[in-house]
């Protein structure tokens, strides 16, 4: 018996798929759009085709972007990730430092990203600031708003202090979750302190690492806020990364075709390694029937 | 080789999790401790294992104090509820790591690895990771790490309690014979006395934090010391009634096992209790029918799937060749002999 095929699903999905048109598709089809025309104002557009992509691809002041991007992000996983997991082994299981640690790591977490900035800015001030104030008495020769190296320095602290909090809280949720009896069998086993932490902890935290991860990843790729309220991208374009870089093109130049190029191709760059990242972290599991 | 507990105390926080436990366990038999959650199992096994020192009595293992020897000193092996592997080892690697670890050569790691694998059927997954395998199998590539290492003293805490039944069936049956072939002493914790008869050897019976009672698993189902023996050591809990509601003189209360009181008359001598229903559920292969005479509750258990409906009238039959008497404060009095369980 042929069975009548009922379409009333479709009105079903009909909500979300509204919703996901309005809030994603529409407005990532604008930017595809002007990325693939120019125009001169008054509304008139003129087919470009991928010219802008290329100027974007060969431009020397994308891919310098790029590298110090890269960077960034290599740098903030390389501190943040280890910084994370050393903060959360050493927060205690229980009494009542649980929840006094767990609210002082989670405090940097609930202040407004330009307001970070701000408190750095003035922080690292020499006239105004405790931390540039100390340092001049104590004869550092410390300058972030001239001397590059200060700049990032100064960038990539914020940036520890902002979210390292992130990467603990996960990975003390992840450790929370191993039960007792694994560590009672290390003991057994007579497996040393290491031991215990690389064939037990550190696998049982993979999967919570992988999203810890992608999200400091993620995140200090797309950095914009912090740097531009502390040094603006400056001195010079030290510290100007690719968000930066991509408002500076939008807004600052109003070019909005190249702008959006180089929107598209930030986002597959994104993409990309975030894809990549997942790929690496989750290489060897094979079938899981549970993580 | 014996492992004896003396008077162990042991208190946590104020609250007491042993009192005045002792106890000892042979090599060559199964050792059960059996007693409902919060019994104390899991402080006796830490306490064996060297996980935690009682606050007094002493630990002696072939007249040897262990009291204070730690865990890693005591060449143990311990088997969780919880299916615990080294995650990111291959079976194989899990099975032998703790040969890895006392130094045993390559040639003898593998074929004590092949062996016991293939005496726990899994053989043909050694090189799968833990979290490839179903539950089942995973509790076997515990089971496997703790039995090659040729332990002193293997200590299982509920190793079948995260299994599902017919698992749970299955491991039961094979696991007296794997540790038959072991010169090892195994102490085997579990809340279920079912599972404890099954397993047979020795028990030791646990009740908030004491030993109730132990011997020979059989005797002690058998022969239960007090009303509290017999609770413990019955699932369903064992029926207590009045002594003189069923006209017996020289005892102040009764316990008759739920599988004692039958639906059908098989003897001249049964008592006949006119009862009606007030639930019936089924359980595994059996149905406990709950009923309502002489103004208290009734559990029956009988074998095979049977349906009642809630205030059906039943009769039930009761032997008193099966009557445990018991006296005012609850000891048991001379045991009539039964004719089975």
């Amino acid at each position: 018996m042929q069975k009548k095929l009922n379409q009333k699903a479709w009105f079903l999905v009909l909500p979300v798929f509204l919703l996901v048109a309005f809030s994603a598709i529409i407005p990532l089809m604008t930017v595809v759009n002007y990325s693939v025309q120019d125009s001169f104002g008054n509304n008139e557009f003129f087919w470009v085709g991928a010219e802008w992509f290329s100027e974007i691809l060969n431009s020397e002041r994308f891919h310098s972007a790029l590298g110090r991007q890269l960077l960034f992000s290599a740098i903030i996983l390389l501190i943040e990730i280890p910084l994370g997991i050393f903060i959360a082994l050493k927060i205690p299981k229980q009494g009542w430092a649980v929840s006094l640690c767990l609210v002082l790591m989670a405090l940097p977490l609930l202040i407004p990203w330009n307001v970070v900035g701000t408190i750095w800015q003035i922080f690292a001030r020499e006239d105004i600031g405790l931390l540039g104030y100390v340092l001049a008495a104590l004869d550092v020769d410390y300058n972030y708003t001239q001397n590059s190296t200060d700049a990032w320095i100064t960038i990539i602290i914020m940036d520890v202090w902002h979210w390292t909090s992130l990467v603990v809280l996960l990975c003390y949720a992840g450790l929370s979750s191993i039960p007792d009896a694994y560590y009672q069998a290390a003991k057994i086993d007579g497996a040393s302190r290491w031991a215990t932490f690389r064939y037990i902890q550190l696998p049982k935290l993979k999967r919570v690492l992988l999203i810890a991860v992608l999200l400091r990843f993620m995140d200090s790729f797309m950095i914009y806020t912090e740097p531009f309220v502390v040094t603006g991208g400056g001195p010079g374009n030290a510290t100007t990364f690719l968000s930066i870089d991509l408002v500076k093109m939008a807004i600052g130049q109003f070019d909005l075709g190249p702008a959006a190029a180089f929107s598209l191709i930030y986002f597959l760059i994104v993409l990309l390694l975030s894809w990549v990242f997942y790929t690496i972290m989750t290489a060897n599991e094979g079938k899981t029937n549970q993580s | 080789m014996t492992l004896t507990l003396n008077n162990i105390n042991l208190s946590v926080d104020g609250e007491v999790y042993l009192s005045n436990v002792t106890a000892s366990f042979k090599a060559g038999i199964f050792n059960t401790l059996l007693g409902p959650t919060l019994s104390g199992k899991t402080s006796l096994l830490r306490i064996l294992a060297g996980l935690d020192a009682p606050d007094e009595g002493t630990v002696k293992f072939n007249n040897g104090d262990i009291t204070n020897i730690p865990a890693k000193k005591r060449n143990i092996a311990f088997v969780y509820q919880q299916f615990i592997n080294y995650p990111s080892f291959s079976v194989f690697d899990n099975i032998a790591s703790p040969l890895k670890v006392a130094g045993v050569s390559k040639s003898e790691i593998n074929g004590r690895v092949e062996k016991i694998s293939s005496l726990l059927k899994i053989d043909t997954m050694l090189s799968r990771k833990p979290s490839e395998l179903s539950g089942g199998q995973q509790q076997r590539v515990a089971l496997a790490r703790a039995l090659v290492r040729n332990a002193d003293i293997i200590l299982l805490d509920e190793p079948l309690g995260n299994l599902d039944y017919k698992l749970r069936e299955e491991l039961r049956l094979e696991l007296p014979k794997l540790f038959k072939e072991t010169n090892s002493i195994v102490v085997y914790a579990t809340t279920e006395p079912e599972e404890a008869l099954m397993l047979g050897g020795n028990i030791a019976l646990l009740s908030e934090g004491k030993v109730i009672q132990s011997g020979p698993t059989m005797d002690v189902y058998r022969r239960p010391q007090n009303i509290q023996s017999a609770l413990t050591f019955s699932d369903p809990p064992i029926n207590i009634c009045a002594a003189r509601s069923l006209e017996i003189a020289n005892a102040h209360s009764i316990g008759i096992r739920p599988h004692h009181v039958k639906l059908k008359r098989r003897n001249t001598a049964d008592i006949e209790l006119n009862a009606h229903v007030t639930l019936s559920e089924i359980t595994g292969s059996e149905t406990f029918v709950h009923s309502l005479a002489l103004d208290q509750q009734w559990t029956t258990a009988i074998h095979g799937v049977h349906h009642f409906n809630a205030g059906d009238e039943i009769s039930l039959y009761l032997n008193p060749a099966n009557f445990i008497p018991f006296d005012a404060s609850g000891n048991t009095l001379a045991i009539l002999e039964s004719e089975g369980v």
